[in-house]
C-alpha cells in the first residue's frame, strides 16, 4: 500500500511555543486514520499541517508522495504561490469542527460552489452533483436552505458535502462532531462510516472513541506536541501501554 | 389514537373551569399627559407662529418645479452619485492597501486615511478649486497637458473635492467589513482550493457587504446634504440654484424651502433604496426576514381576493 500522508519529523512554531515537537507518521491509502488526544497537543495544529493552512517549520510532510506547500529544488526549498498551494488543496477536503459553510449561499449552492470556481464545471453539471451529494447525506430536501436554517448536524452533513464535491483523494476530518448537540452526533458519524466504507482515505482528529474502535483501522495517541503510541484502534484504546495514553482515556471512556 | 408519550393532553384536562381573570385598575401615568400637553402647546406655538410669518407658500409651490431648480437637483445627484462610486472604488482599494503586508502600501493609506478626515470637506473644495493659483498648468507628460483652468471647472472641483474625501471614510468602512468576516470562511475557502482572490471575490466581500451596505447608505445621505457645500466653488447644485432664484426675485426664504423639501426628497427616495439593499445583503442570515412594506401590501390584496376579507366587507 501507498502512504497517502508521510511526515517526518514535522515541527511547528506558534512563536517561541513548540506546537508539534517530531510528528513521524505514515496514513496508508484508503485507511481511516484517528487522532486523538487532549486538548492543546497539537492534533488539529498537524491536521491543518496537512492542507497547508498552517505551515511547518522543520521536516518533510507528503501528501500522495508530493511535498506540501514547497518545492525541492538542487536541495532548495522554494515557498509556493498561493495558486501553486491552492492546486494542491483541491485534493484534499477538509470538515471543520465549526462546519464553517458559506452563510450567503444555499446548502446546494455551497456544495456547487468549489467545482464552479476552482475546476470550472459547468453550472448545470456541478448542481446536478450538487443534488446527488447532498441525496447522499441525506439532505435532499433540504437543499434550498440557507446553513442558518439548519441544524447543527445538518450543517456539518453539507459541510462533507462540500469537501467530497471537489472528489477528494483525501479526506481530513477537525473534531467534526465536537460542536454538535450530543443527540445530532449519531447522523454526522454515520455519514463518516458510509465513506469509510466506500474506501475514502480519511484523516479524523476526533474524541469519539466508539467511532475510532468501530471505523478507524490506525490510531495516534498524541501529546503535548509529540505521537505517544499508535496501533490499531482497539489495541491502543483496550490495552495502553504508556502512562499518558492509560491517564487519558481512563478520563474520557 | 393517542401516543402515549404525548404529555400535552394531559396538560390542560378539558374539564378544568376556566379561570377567573385579572380585572386590576390600570396605573395611570399622569406623567405622560403632562409631556403631551407641553409638546403639543409648544407644537401649537410652532404652528402659528409659521402661519403668521411673512412667507409667500404660493412662490414655493411656484418654484418648486422650476426649471433651474430641477437643473439644480440634477446636479446634486449627479455628482453625488460619482463622488460616491469615486469614493467606494478608491475606498476598497485603500482597504487592501491599509490591511496588506507591503509596509509601504500600508502606510501610504494611512496617510490618505489620516489628511482627508483631519481636513473639512469645505477646506478641501476651496483647495480643489484653487489649484490653478499654484498649478497654472497641468502636465501629465506625454499622456495630456492643459491650462489648468480649463480642467478644474467647478463640476470637476465638486468631484474631486467630494469623492476624494469620501474615499477616506470608505475605506474604514470597507475594513471593518471585511474584517467582520470570520476567518473560518477563508479558511473553509482555501481548504476547497480557492485562491485568495476568488476567496474575496465569492466568500469574503459578499459577507462583508452586510456589514459595509448600512453606514455606505448613510455616508450617501451625508454625501448628497455635503453637496450643498459645492456652492461654494460655483457648482450649479440645487442650493446654488436656489440661491441665485431666491437673491433674484427677493424670496429668499422661500426657496431655501424649495432646497429643503427637495433634500427632504432625495434623502427619502434613497433611503428607501439602502433597505432594499440591505435586505438584499442579509440573506441567510436570519431565518426569515419580514415583509416589505410592498409585500405586505401585495398579501393584503391577494387576501381580499381570495375571499377572507370579502367577508368582512360582506358583513
Amino acid at each position: 500500500m501507498t502512504a497517502m500522508v508521510k511526515a517526518e519529523a514535522v515541527h511547528k512554531y506558534f512563536g517561541h511555543v513548540q506546537v508539534l515537537k517530531g510528528i513521524d507518521l505514515e496514513v496508508r491509502a484508503g485507511e481511516v486514520f484517528c487522532i486523538v488526544g487532549p486538548s492543546g497537543s497539537g492534533k488539529s495544529t498537524f491536521l491543518r499541517c496537512i492542507n497547508h493552512l498552517e505551515q511547518i517549520n522543520a521536516g518533510r510532510l507528503y501528501v500522495d508522495g508530493t511535498l506540501v506547500g514547497y518545492r525541492e529544488k538542487h536541495g532548495k526549498l522554494y515557498e509556493l504561490r498561493d495558486r501553486e498551494v491552492a492546486a494542491q488543496r483541491r485534493d484534499i477536503g477538509m470538515v471543520f469542527q465549526r462546519f464553517n459553510l458559506f452563510p450567503h449561499m444555499t446548502a446546494r449552492e455551497n456544495v456547487m460552489e468549489a467545482p464552479v470556481q476552482v475546476k470550472g464545471t459547468s453550472k448545470r453539471e456541478a448542481r446536478d452533483r450538487a443534488d446527488q451529494l447532498l441525496d447522499r447525506v441525506g439532505l435532499g430536501d433540504k437543499r434550498d436552505g440557507y446553513p442558518a436554517q439548519l441544524s447543527g448536524g445538518q450543517q456539518q452533513r453539507v459541510a462533507i458535502a462540500r469537501a467530497l464535491a471537489m472528489d477528494p483523494k483525501l479526506m481530513l476530518f477537525d473534531e467534526p462532531t465536537s460542536a454538535l448537540d450530543p443527540e445530532l452526533v449519531g447522523e454526522v458519524l454515520d455519514v463518516m462510516r458510509d465513506l469509510a466504507q466506500d474506501g475514502m482515505t480519511m484523516v479524523v482528529v476526533t474524541h469519539e472513541m466508539g467511532f475510532a474502535r468501530e471505523v478507524g483501522d490506525s490510531l495516534v495517541f498524541m501529546d503535548d506536541g509529540v505521537v505517544v503510541e499508535s496501533g490499531s484502534p482497539r489495541q491502543v484504546l483496550s490495552d495502553p501501554q504508556h502512562e499518558r495514553t492509560k491517564s487519558f482515556l481512563s478520563k474520557v471512556l | 389514537m393517542k401516543d402515549p408519550l404525548d404529555k400535552t393532553a394531559d396538560a390542560t384536562p378539558p374539564s378544568a373551569p376556566a379561570p377567573e381573570l385579572i380585572k386590576a385598575i390600570p396605573v395611570r401615568h399622569y406623567g405622560r399627559y403632562v409631556a403631551a400637553a407641553v409638546v403639543l402647546t409648544l407644537l401649537a406655538l410652532f404652528a402659528n407662529a409659521v402661519a403668521n410669518a411673512d412667507l409667500r407658500w404660493a412662490s414655493v409651490g411656484d418654484f418648486f418645479f422650476d426649471d433651474q431648480i430641477l437643473e439644480g437637483v440634477k446636479n446634486t445627484i449627479v455628482v453625488s452619485v460619482l463622488a460616491m462610486l469615486m469614493g467606494l472604488v478608491l475606498g476598497i482599494v485603500l482597504a487592501v492597501m491599509r490591511m496588506s503586508k507591503n509596509p509601504v502600501t500600508t502606510t501610504v493609506a494611512w496617510g490618505y486615511i489620516w489628511f482627508f478626515r483631519g481636513t473639512p470637506v469645505y477646506v478641501q473644495l476651496l483647495l480643489w478649486f484653487n489649484l490653478a493659483l499654484i498649478f497654472p498648468i497641468l502636465n501629465l507628460g506625454p499622456i495630456y497637458k492643459d491650462e489648468m483652468t480649463d480642467v478644474m471647472t467647478p463640476f470637476m472641483a465638486a468631484l474631486l473635492g467630494l469623492g476624494l474625501n469620501e474615499a477616506a471614510y470608505m475605506a474604514e468602512i470597507c475594513r471593518a467589513g471585511i474584517q467582520s468576516v470570520d476567518e473560518g470562511q477563508t479558511e473553509a475557502s482555501h481548504a476547497l482550493g480557492m485562491t485568495n482572490a476568488q476567496n474575496m471575490r465569492r466568500i469574503v466581500l459578499p459577507q462583508a457587504m452586510r456589514v459595509i451596505v448600512p453606514p455606505t447608505g448613510n455616508e450617501f445621505i451625508n454625501l448628497l446634504k455635503t453637496s450643498s457645500l459645492c456652492a461654494v466653488v460655483m457648482y450649479e447644485e440645487t442650493l446654488r440654484k436656489a440661491q441665485n432664484i431666491g437673491n433674484n426675485s427677493g424670496a429668499v426664504v422661500e426657496l431655501l424651502l424649495v432646497a429643503t423639501l427637495w433634500y427632504l426628497l432625495i434623502t427619502t427616495v434613497f433611503s428607501i433604496g439602502q433597505y432594499y439593499l440591505e435586505r438584499r445583503y442579509a440573506r441567510g442570515t436570519s431565518r426569515q426576514l419580514p415583509p416589505t412594506p410592498w409585500q405586505r401590501i401585495r398579501r393584503n390584496l391577494f387576501t381580499v381576493g381570495r375571499g377572507t376579507g370579502s367577508e368582512v366587507r360582506g358583513a
